[in-house]
């Protein structure tokens, strides 16, 4: 499991909680959001600003 | 230089105009685009401005991407260190100092100055803001040796940058003249929350008071409060809100008001001009923060590439990275008719403002409750429906 980071606002997606809330299920991994999904901090497109990396 | 015919040109070169370019691109990808910059045009991070300095970043560690290689792969002109000086809207031209660049539809991406309170003293010039990247590394160099560091205002800015600064082991001080931590966001109570939580990390509140004066003393600065108090400090910060960059515009004869006046399509009062980002005001209000402008950067790439746009802002919770207590809050409207609810606990504050009827207006939260954002965000009225 991986932990990426919105380079536009910081935003942390840490793919072993997901986002349930939102309905991104604890485990999924980044690359299987779908392609319209956006930061739900800054609004950033997925396609636009690809998460880096961090852990 | 003389542009063809149909050329977009784009003053700035912040997120606001890199953003509108990668939207545009994706609808038009012949549409010669120019883009003028009075800096060197790097891609870069904004928001993380005032948090990376405990996460040790450089200012070119904030760089996702020089303007060369965002020129490369958006297949833009880009003017670097390049001031556009005055407007011709009935020639269609902007003047630089490289002579003028015809447009057939300009957008001013001007961003906003750092509002600066006036301070007496020998050593108020060396009072700094941090707005951009450049001004991001100027801060970078002057804490060099520092150990003490005033931050004049407790807005969103301010506590952003003094948890940052507590974090990375500075000794902060921090002067509001209000009552509490994001005074304009946050009720009293769920700011005092914020407020504890930065005072247990270290941050020195001096609220109900302002800084009159600052003067060189033999070490450092020294800082002079309208209460009287005395803070030693080694550098100074100052976040106390943003002016747009309304002169060009004003000069060529555009409608302007705090900011640049434009409708739902970004479009000024002159045909063929249009404005976004922290610069523009639509329908009275100026949101400087990312999710309104990426909103709005969408609406007008759709607009100007042929397709019917029109702006319309959903719910857009803002969220103040204060890591020793983060907060997400989304402000009831400036006419909304309610009242705050506030749960304060030990580790948190869920306030919530309610209308009459039990509709929920806005939200503030605290700490674990910033789980709650989605849910709330979900329920909220769109700000611009």
């Amino acid at each position: 499991m991986k932990v990426w980071q919105c380079i536009v606002c910081g935003f942390i997606y840490d793919e072993a909680q997901g986002i349930p809330e939102d309905g991104i299920a604890a485990g999924t991994r980044f690359e299987d959001i779908p392609e319209n999904w956006e930061c739900p901090d800054c609004g950033v497109a997925k396609a636009d600003f690809e998460m880096v990396e961090i852990g | 230089m003389i542009a063809p015919a149909q050329s977009l040109v784009i003053v700035g070169s912040g997120l606001a105009a890199w953003t509108l370019v990668r939207e545009f691109r994706k609808l038009d990808a012949q549409t010669p685009i120019t883009l003028i910059t009075r800096d060197n045009g790097d891609f870069y991070s904004k928001p993380m401005l005032s948090n990376a300095l405990s996460s040790g970043k450089t200012a070119a560690q904030l760089v996702s991407a020089t303007s060369a290689a965002m020129a490369h792969q958006l297949g833009v002109t880009v003017m670097t260190k390049t001031d556009v000086t005055a407007i011709d809207p009935v020639a269609c031209s902007v003047t630089t100092a490289l002579g003028p660049v015809t447009y057939s539809r300009l957008v001013l991406a001007l961003g906003a100055d750092p509002v600066r309170l006036p301070l007496q003293g020998d050593a108020a010039d060396r009072v700094i803001s941090v707005n951009d990247l450049q001004d991001y590394a100027t801060f970078r160099a002057q804490l060099e040796g520092a150990k003490r560091v005033t931050v004049i205002g407790a807005g969103l800015i301010g506590c952003e940058f003094a948890n940052d600064l507590v974090q990375a082991g500075y000794e902060v001080d921090v002067i509001d003249p209000g009552t509490h931590p994001l005074g304009r966001l946050l009720p009293l109570e769920a700011g005092q929350q914020v407020q504890q939580a930065l005072a247990h990390a270290g941050v020195r509140f001096h609220f109900g008071t302002s800084v009159q004066a600052v003067l060189a003393a033999p070490q450092g600065l020294q800082v002079e409060l309208a209460n009287g108090h005395r803070l030693a400090s080694d550098l100074v910060l100052s976040a106390v809100g943003l002016r747009p960059r309304i002169a060009l515009a004003k000069a060529a004869g555009l409608q302007t008001a705090r900011g640049i006046v434009v409708n739902r399509q970004l479009q000024t009062s002159q045909t063929d001009i249009y404005a976004l980002g922290d610069v523009a005001e639509v329908e009275g209000l100026l949101l400087p923060y990312v999710m309104p402008l990426m909103q709005s950067a969408r609406t007008l790439a759709a607009h100007l590439a042929g397709q019917p746009a029109t702006l319309r802002y959903p719910a857009m919770p803002v969220v103040v990275k204060t890591p020793a207590m983060p907060v997400v809050v989304s402000p009831p409207l400036a006419d909304a008719q309610g009242s705050w609810q506030v749960n304060a606990f030990s580790d948190g504050v869920d306030a919530r403002f309610v209308g009459s009827d039990g509709t929920l207006l806005g939200f503030a939260i605290a700490g674990k409750a910033t789980g709650q954002k989605t849910v709330l965000q979900k329920s909220l009225p769109a700000v611009l429906a």
